[in-house]
């Protein structure tokens, strides 16, 4: 037991040092940083997942940072959310950090460093988030990771530093929301540790203050989280950063505001009170599903597939927030299934969208055609894959998350849900059938011919190097190794986390 | 009504800041205008932390004789102060990103005007 204990700090520490050793390293030795990255966040991958598998069997973990014990000191507490969180994120992490080996220096030339640098510092916030058990270092790590997620928003092209710049106005917004839901709720319960705040909060009963304060952090989560209607940085941020920064925040930055939207309104507060008290989950679960919608059309709307996968996020952070309004164990296994699934997904296409990017020099919708699924057979294998999977077909990894949340839905009776869920899922076909219609088919509706067949020998494959390709089709596959596996997924992991109250 | 607004004077100012700052950040089209806007919506909550912390008559918490060291109603409670010492230190470096990204628009695009700014962006 006593050895296991470590476990907490040894999925955050790997990030920071990392962070710190990335850059020591002589101009010359090009791949050092690099490796220092995959190094650092394979180790916390392998921390996280031995925290997984341990805080399912065996409850949480408590760590005291410096031997100060709590209210004193900052604890860091492991339990089944978190462990799941940190696997989530330290795995995309790695993976992504796998396909940055020739992605970056071409693209940051000589800033290598730098780059690896400030993406472990993201990651190293992330999971600071994740596992704090202390709601103002709850504010420091989203501070940490927004500014690390502010520099490599703006690392991109000419338009990168204004929608970064966007991106660091509202996120601050949202920053300081929450730590004014903070202070309401320190004023109220005399305490910044979670633990002590849940214990206190349904002593006081009906409190205006610790109400106001929830309902504050939840709005400026919302922000960092990019829920509908507060979603306007995203798509800009992401579209003008480079891919590989693109790749890093996207499947795991908006996550983890999610995991503090659980955390506040199921863990910290009483499940009952947040769901009947005040409709709050209820307005989370309604803007999920318009932002469901309203992302998938605007997803639609666009020519160029970055954009689109940007859009698609707005939509895809939807169905969480849906999960969360379902506020009952279904919806909550949905949310959380949904996070994991979402972020295989979205690093795949957002992989794909860099090989793409490498070979062909853009990524414009319209300019794709029958030629790139030779040059690329297993790129666009794999964008196929996780295309398939965010539309929700069986056996793909998508499915069953929205399967659950099908099945929430229908528990509570919430037709509204039900149809938005249905509904979007055809709007998803239409976005990626259109890419996958350019890919596979030929746009002309005449039959394949001889013509076709000797043009198509004509063309040479250009695969994406080993570096690009294995992140890229590992993901891809591990999507359907989810989706097979999702009922030990959830029996194992996601039931022992969902809160007694709920 | 006066006593009302007497007794909590201090948030009245807070709140007139936090107004002041939300309104630089949402409404001025000029970022650097933007950017101060921060700066003042910042404060105000490290101002709500330290006058939510504060009461009139106590004193630091160190054992002393001179004070009845048994009853904590003559003490303060310094953890909030001391954590907006943290506080501060993350908005300096949250400005000091802001002021790098507004170099790097103004090298791009000789401009902190955001009309002017859409309307070069939008002419490339």
């Amino acid at each position: 037991m006593e050895a296991w204990v470590h476990l907490a700090v040894a999925i955050l520490l790997p990030a920071f040092f990392g962070a710190l050793v990335a850059v020591i390293f002589p101009a010359r030795w090009r791949n050092a940083p690099w490796v220092t990255a995959v190094i650092t966040s394979g180790l916390a991958f392998a921390a996280s997942v031995a925290g997984l598998v341990y805080t399912a069997s065996r409850g949480e973990v408590r760590y005291y940072l410096g031997g100060w014990e709590p209210p004193m000191g900052i604890e860091l507490v492991m339990d089944p959310l978190s462990a799941f969180f940190c696997a989530v994120v330290t795995g995309m992490a790695f993976f992504v950090f796998i396909h940055g080996k020739t992605v970056v220096p071409r693209e940051t030339p000589g800033k290598e460093a730098a780059f690896y640098s400030t993406a472990l510092l993201l990651v190293g916030g992330l999971l600071g988030i994740v596992l704090t058990g202390d709601l103002f270092n709850l504010y420091v790590f989203l501070e940490i990771s927004s500014l690390a997620g502010y520099a490599l928003v703006a690392i991109g092209d000419r338009r990168a530093p204004f929608s970064a710049f966007r991106y660091l106005i509202l996120g601050t917004i949202g920053a300081s929301f929450y730590l004014l839901g903070v202070a309401f709720i320190a004023m109220e319960t005399g305490s910044f540790n979670m633990g002590d705040v849940a214990r206190v909060v349904p002593a006081l009963g009906d409190s205006a203050p610790a109400t106001v304060g929830l309902i504050l952090i939840v709005f400026g989560i919302g922000l960092k989280m990019a829920l509908f209607p507060m979603h306007g940085w995203l798509s800009d941020a992401y579209t003008y950063a480079t891919s590989t920064s693109t790749a890093i925040i996207a499947p795991i930055g908006t996550k983890v505001a999610a995991y503090v939207l659980l955390r506040g309104c199921f863990y910290m507060f009483d499940p009952d009170f947040v769901r009947e008290g005040i409709p709050l989950t209820t307005i989370i679960g309604y803007l999920g599903a318009v932002g469901i919608i309203w992302g998938s059309v605007l997803a639609i709307a666009q020519s160029d597939l970055k954009r689109m996968l940007a859009f698609s996020s707005v939509s895809q952070v939807g169905y969480i927030a849906l999960g969360v309004g379902l506020a009952s164990p279904l919806g909550m296994i949905g949310a959380v299934l949904h996070t994991l699934n979402h972020a295989v997904m979205k690093a795949c296409l957002f992989l794909v969208n860099t090989n793409i990017l490498s070979r062909f020099g853009h990524t414009d919708i319209r300019r794709f055609d029958r030629t790139f699924r030779i040059r690329m057979p297993w790129t666009m294998a794999a964008f196929t894959l996780a295309a398939i999977s965010m539309i929700g077909l069986p056996p793909t990894a998508g499915f069953f998350s929205k399967w659950y949340l099908v099945l929430g839905s229908w528990e509570n009776a919430n037709y509204v849900f039900l149809g938005v869920i249905l509904v979007s899922s055809l709007l998803n076909v239409v976005y990626f059938f259109r890419v996958l219609e350019k890919i596979y088919l030929r746009t002309d509706g005449e039959p394949y011919d001889e013509k076709n067949e000797r043009e198509d020998a004509a063309v040479e494959r250009e695969e994406s190097p080993a570096s690009m390709l294995f992140p890229t089709v590992f993901l891809a596959a591990s999507l359907l190794v989810l989706g097979l596996a999702n009922a030990f997924i959830v029996t194992y992991f996601i039931r022992p986390m969902i809160p007694s109250g709920l | 009504m006066i006593e009302f607004l007497h007794s909590y004077y201090a948030y009245w100012a807070i709140i007139l800041l936090l107004v002041i700052g939300l309104y630089g950040m949402l409404v001025k089209t000029n970022l650097m205008k933007k950017v101060i806007g921060m700066i003042i919506f910042q404060n105000a909550i490290i101002l709500l932390f330290v006058a939510a912390a504060f009461k009139w008559d106590a004193t630091v918490p160190v054992l002393d004789p001179a004070y009845p060291s048994e009853d904590p109603v003559n003490y303060l409670n310094p953890l909030p102060h001391t954590l907006m010492l943290t506080a501060i230190v993350v908005g300096v470096a949250i400005v000091g990103v802001a002021f790098a990204l507004l170099i790097a628009i103004y090298r791009n695009y000789g401009t902190l005007e955001e009309p002017v700014l859409m309307e070069r962006m939008r002419s490339e």
